[in-house]
Order: structure tokens, then sequence, then C-alpha cells
């Protein structure tokens, strides 16, 4: 399995009060009132440092996102960031989980990027397509809800078809319409770096994830017990599209914490998850349900199974330690031992190759996300790393030029794998163009 | 109230078919509503004694795919004129509230002799830094009621946001509702501005433009904004009402359009 250290960089210090004082997380909180320019060129440092000293301690990824406009995380641009790490020798992935399309315009932004961080890190770039919140793309970016997905699948079709193709060649999409599209360079890895799905849970995006034949990471704080049925449901349309059980098809991003007892985890911990739960996680309805972003069918869908309710506005942040770790799962937390067993059953029974640990929550301090970190490198890795080598999958969605960890009697880079993805491109391109 | 006939109304290849409410005797008035969906209400009522009443659904939101084939508002002009075509109807008196407002000024801009009297009612499409429109989608229900509404506890006001006691018909109207907002926004989000300033100037129509004096969401600012840019055209601003004068002061606004259509 690969183990992904998954960095939300969010602000780390909110006030106590904030709940009462703003109406979301996401969007509207003000920023000269919350959000201090010195203060987040520190975060910015924290953040690279943790992600280098993650590098450094031997995890298979180091995973980035975007969003805006919010204290939860906001990486803005993700891209820069990557750059940094792109520079550092290492044999590490970047996971960048993702460039959320429908915000650029005109999308070659992301070709071009993609393909620059690609080589610029020896082809160790995995290229995640978000959709996006309705946060970001709606509220802090003005795009109309109903043409959030219609734009997704347009930049889509033109970022590949951009990375696959010979340029220069004319693109006539609805939003997006190119005379010449020939971008300076392609990526290193051929025909493309590894594309990767993330969501929370719509049927739509499982579809397009299975029928192309990408991975699709379920990305929520719910944590792995919520997370079943709908990884299932996944896994149903995987099976529906004809494809084979291969856990890489599937990623999962989960809190963890690890103390040296589960007493010390709990003690250490639980403040900075409870403040996690109750600022970084406060979306109200009218920002995460917009209408027309969600369908019709799926508020049908919502309301026929309870209320109208927003599924993030009101959990977790009273919850206990037990409650958060064993009543609910939202966290795996504990000693290491606690923590590899929970992980090992976790992953076993969503059945994903692609573990986004989140190790850094929010309000905890360099020292403590450096210590949480170090105790899982060393006494937790160690004992998951093997899960899936008894079934001989080989992960075809991993960046060829991230070569940690591979298995040694495996061909440089997955040179099989590319080969069969030489054809599946092939066939994908004929069906859409 | 009385109950008006539902009608449903083809259209050329692409889209579904047009539900459209039907009532009244008399000349043509087509109203186009806002942007919390189609109704039938105690306004209409009173416009349907003197006028033969058309109530059209705005597309796309009974059937959300109608939407792919509208991108922007030279196709939903396109939608009407095939729609009022298909209704048989040449020339009309133009009544529209909020969106159903903007899109009712721009087909009198865009086909002025399809139009023999226009009512603006609250509307949308203008927009002035100094007063800028407000957000009826992404806020909270506390906060667009008092957009909507001066008085959100008169009888007339909870009458219309009442939601049924069964759960079934209840969800059916939420259901109404959000694909409304999701319809319009599909029009104007996340400014609902188009540019219809600078087409106003096309209007031939003789127009009345009506305000709740205490409107929240589009100040009253704006009724002067459409004047402006309309040759010759009358305001009335509406006290005791915000954004839905015509149901926080029917009367009033009833006896007002129909003088003026008179």
């Amino acid at each position: 399995m690969k183990t992904i250290w998954f960095h939300m960089q969010g602000y780390r210090d909110l006030p106590d009060d904030f709940r009462e004082r703003h109406e979301s997380i996401w969007i509207t909180p003000p920023n000269d009132e919350l959000c201090d320019s010195a203060t987040v060129g520190k975060y910015l440092h924290w953040n690279l440092d943790e992600l280098e000293l993650a590098d450094d301690l031997g995890f298979d990824g180091l995973g980035l996102n975007e969003h805006h406009q919010n204290g939860y995380g906001f990486p803005v641009s993700p891209n820069l960031i990557a750059a940094t790490l792109a520079r550092r020798k290492s044999d590490a992935a970047i996971v960048m989980l993702g460039n959320t399309l429908p915000l650029y315009n005109p999308p070659m932004r992301v070709a071009e990027e993609m393909a620059l961080l690609d080589c610029l890190s020896g082809g160790r770039l995995v290229a995640g397509w978000p959709i996006g919140s309705a946060m970001d793309t709606t509220g802090c970016y003005g795009i109309t809800p109903t043409e959030v997905r219609p734009r997704y699948y347009e930049a889509h079709d033109l970022i590949k078809a951009a990375w696959t193709r010979p340029g220069p060649f004319p693109f006539n999409g609805k939003f997006t319409k190119l005379r010449y599209v020939n971008p300076w360079p392609k990526p290193l890895q051929k025909p493309h770096p590894p594309i990767w799905c993330a969501g929370g849970g719509s049927v739509e995006t499982w579809k397009f994830a299975a029928e192309n034949d990408y991975t699709y990471s379920y990305l929520s704080f719910f944590g792995h017990k919520a997370a079943k049925k709908l990884i299932d449901g996944y896994w149903n349309e995987v099976a529906k599209a004809g494809r084979d059980e291969n856990p890489y098809r599937a990623g999962f991003a989960q809190l963890v914490v690890v103390g040296e007892t589960d007493a010390e985890a709990e003690r250490e911990y639980l403040p900075h998850i409870k403040n996690f739960f109750d600022k970084s996680l406060y979306i109200p309805g009218h920002h995460a349900m917009v209408p027309g972003y969600m369908t019709k069918q799926s508020m049908e869908f919502l309301l026929g199974q309870s209320g109208s309710a927003s599924p993030f506005a009101t959990l977790g942040s009273n919850f206990s330690w037990k409650e958060h770790v064993e009543n609910q799962g939202i966290v795996i937390g504990g000693s290491p031992a606690t923590v590899a067993d929970r992980l090992r059953e976790a992953v076993k029974t969503l059945r994903v190759g692609h573990l986004m640990v989140v190790l850094q929550i929010q309000s905890m301090k360099p020292e403590q996300t450096a210590k949480n970190t170090r105790l899982f490198a060393e006494k937790v890795l160690p004992k998951i790393r093997d899960i899936w080598d008894d079934e001989g999958w080989v992960d075809h969605w991993w960046p060829s030029g991230a070569t940690r960890h591979a298995p040694k009697s495996a061909p440089q880079g997955n040179g099989a794998a590319r080969k069969r993805a030489v054809v599946r491109d092939a066939a994908t391109l004929e069906v859409r163009s | 109230m009385i109950a008006a006939e539902s009608r449903s109304i083809p259209l050329p290849s692409g889209f579904a078919a047009n539900t459209t409410l039907v009532r009244g005797e008399g000349s043509p008035l087509v109203y186009l509503h806002g942007p919390f969906g189609q109704e039938w209400n105690g306004f209409l009522d009173e416009l349907a004694s003197r006028h033969r009443v058309y109530a059209p659904a705005h597309p796309g939101a009974e059937e959300p795919d109608d939407l792919h084939h509208l991108d922007g508002i030279f196709d939903l002009m396109l939608y009407y004129d095939d729609l009022f075509d298909t209704l048989g109807l040449e020339r009309v008196d133009l009544v529209g509230h909020s969106f159903g407002g903007m899109v009712a000024a721009e087909l009198a801009a865009t086909f002025p002799q399809r139009v023999r009297k226009l009512v603006l009612i609250d509307a949308l499409g203008l927009w002035r830094d100094d007063a800028p429109v407000g957000d009826h989608v992404m806020t909270t229900p506390e906060k667009q009621l008092a957009l909507l509404y001066n008085d959100a506890t008169k009888p007339e006001v909870a009458a219309r946001l009442a939601l049924p006691e069964d759960v079934k018909e209840r969800n059916k109207l939420i259901i109404h509702r959000f694909s409304a907002v999701a319809s319009t926004s599909h029009f104007m989000w996340p400014i609902p501005e188009r540019g219809l300033a600078k087409r106003l100037r096309r209007v031939k129509a003789d127009t009345l433009v009506i305000w709740g004096r205490q409107d929240a969401l589009v100040p009253a600012v704006y009724a002067d904004e459409f004047a402006a840019r309309i040759a010759g055209a009358r305001v009335r601003l509406v006290d005791g009402a915000g954004h839905v004068p015509q149901v926080e002061q029917q009367d009033e606004v009833s006896r007002a359009v129909l003088e003026f259509l008179a």
C-alpha cells in the first residue's frame, strides 16, 4: 500500500468564539479580521518544513490540494507549493489532489503547470483533478452552479488532449475555444501523469473515474466507518464498468494521531481534533448545497433519505475521544500498535491502495506534528506497507518517477502498466472526440 | 384563490414542454415569475379578472437538462419567442417580477414589437457598485427572509412561505423552489447583470416600474435606474413592501397594474 502524507494547510490560530461570530469557515470569514499575513508567512514555512520532514521520513508520497478563502485549508495555488517540493532530490510522489479544473480559464494553465511540475520533479507528479466544492467554485470563484460539472468535463477533455495529441491542434469547446493547443512542455511521464479523481461521494464522479479507468479518492473527514457505504458505491461503479478489483483504484483520507500510548494520544491530540471539527468543518448548508451545483436528483435523494440539514455543520465538535476513535471511527488514534491495527482494518474494509494520512490537524504546533509524523513513520508505516502485497496488484496510478519502495522485481516505472495506459488512452480519445 | 388551468405547451425539439398556468378572459398578459419558482396567487387572480393571464414556468426548473441548450440570455430570448408563437401570442402585456422582471425587460428590448405594455416589479438585471444587489442563493434561510420581505410575520407572507404538512407534498415544494433557484441562477450567478442596461434603450412599450420601498435584495434606487433608461417609464414605490410587493401589498399593486394596463 502507498501512504501519502497529506497537508491541509489550514489557519492554525482561529479564535475560540469563531462559531458564534461567523456564519461559515468558508467564503465569507472576514480576512482582515481573521487572516494575518505575517502569521500566514510563518505557517507556510511550517507547512513546507512538515512536508519535507515527511519526505525525509520515507512516506511514499506528499499530498497537496487546492482550496480558497477559508480557514480549513487555503493552499490557494498548490502548484506553487509543489514546485518547491519538486526541487528537492527525492523519490517520493508529489500527489497533487489537485487542481480544481472548473476554476481555470483557459484550463491550459493546468496542462502547462502540471507538465512543468512533472518535468521539474523527474516524473513524480500525480495529476489530481477534483471537480471542486460548491464553496470554492460557486462561492469563491463565481462559477455558475449549473456549469461546474460541464466546465469540469470540458477542461478534462482539453487537458488530456493537450497532453496526448501532437500540437498544435484546435479545440472548440463551449467554455474554451482555442485555435492552437500546443503546450510547452508536455509532461515527462508518457502518455501523461496518472490522473486521480477525488470527491466527497457523488455518483457522477464515481462513474466518471470508473469509466475512464482513473483512481478515485474519497476525501472527507467522517472517518472510515462512515466511508464504507460511499466507497462501496464507488466499487459498485467499478464493477459495472467492467474493471478489476485492484485496490489502487481507490484512495481514502484519514485523520490519524499517534502517541506513545493510547492515553498519551488522547491527552495530546484531543483538543486539536475538537478544534478542527468545531471550526474547520463549520460549513453551513447554504454554502455546501447550492441549488444547481447540487443536482435536482441529488436533492430529491437527500430529502428522501432524511432532512435538508448540512452534513458538515454539526459533526463532532463535542465528541469525546471514545466517540471519535471508537464509536464513530472518525479519527484513528492511540499507540502505534492501536493505530496500525485500526488502519489495517480500515484499509482492508474499504479496499483502498492509496491512504492519505492527515497528521497535521490544524491547530497542532510544528513540534506536535513532527512527533506525530515520526511515530507514524517509525512505528506504524512498517506495519501497514505490506497490505495488498499478498494479492499481487500493480499500482498503475503511481507516477513512474516516484520509485521509493518500488518492488525490486518490477520493471522500472511500471513499464507494463504504461503500455496498457497507452492503449487505454487511445480508446478513450476515440470515444470522447 | 382559484386555481388556474395548467397547460403543457410543446416546444421545438430539444426542450421539455413548458408548463404554463392559464386563467381569465380578456387581452393577453404574460407573467414571468421570480427565482423561487412558478406559482399562482391572489395577485394573478386579480390580473385574471380582466385579462387572459399566461404564467409560464422558467425553463430548466422542472427539467434541468433544458439548461444545456440555453447558454445565456440570447438563447433564453429565443425560447420565449418560440413559446409565445406556440401559445399564439403575437403581442402581449408583459409583467415580470424579480428575475422574471429581468427577463421581461430583456424581451421588451429584444422584441419591441411583441410587447404592448411592460410592468417591472422589483426587477433584477442592473447593477450599481454603491448599492449592490443582495445574494438570495448562498445565504442562510433567516437572511434570505430578511432580504425578501418587509414583514415576514404578515399572514399573506406566512401563507406564501408555509410548507404542507404532508411530507411528500412538502418535499415536492422544496424541490420546486430549489430547482427554480438553480435554473434562474443559470442566467445570473454570481452577479445578476448581463448587459441589460445598454439594451433598455430599445424598449418601446409603455412601462410601469413598481418597487417595494423596503426591498433589501434589490434596493429601490434600481427603480429609477430602470426608469432613466426606458423612455416615458413611470415609477411607483410601494410602502410596507420588500422584494415581493404583490404579496405584501397585493391590493395596491394589483390596482396599480390593472389601471396601468386598462
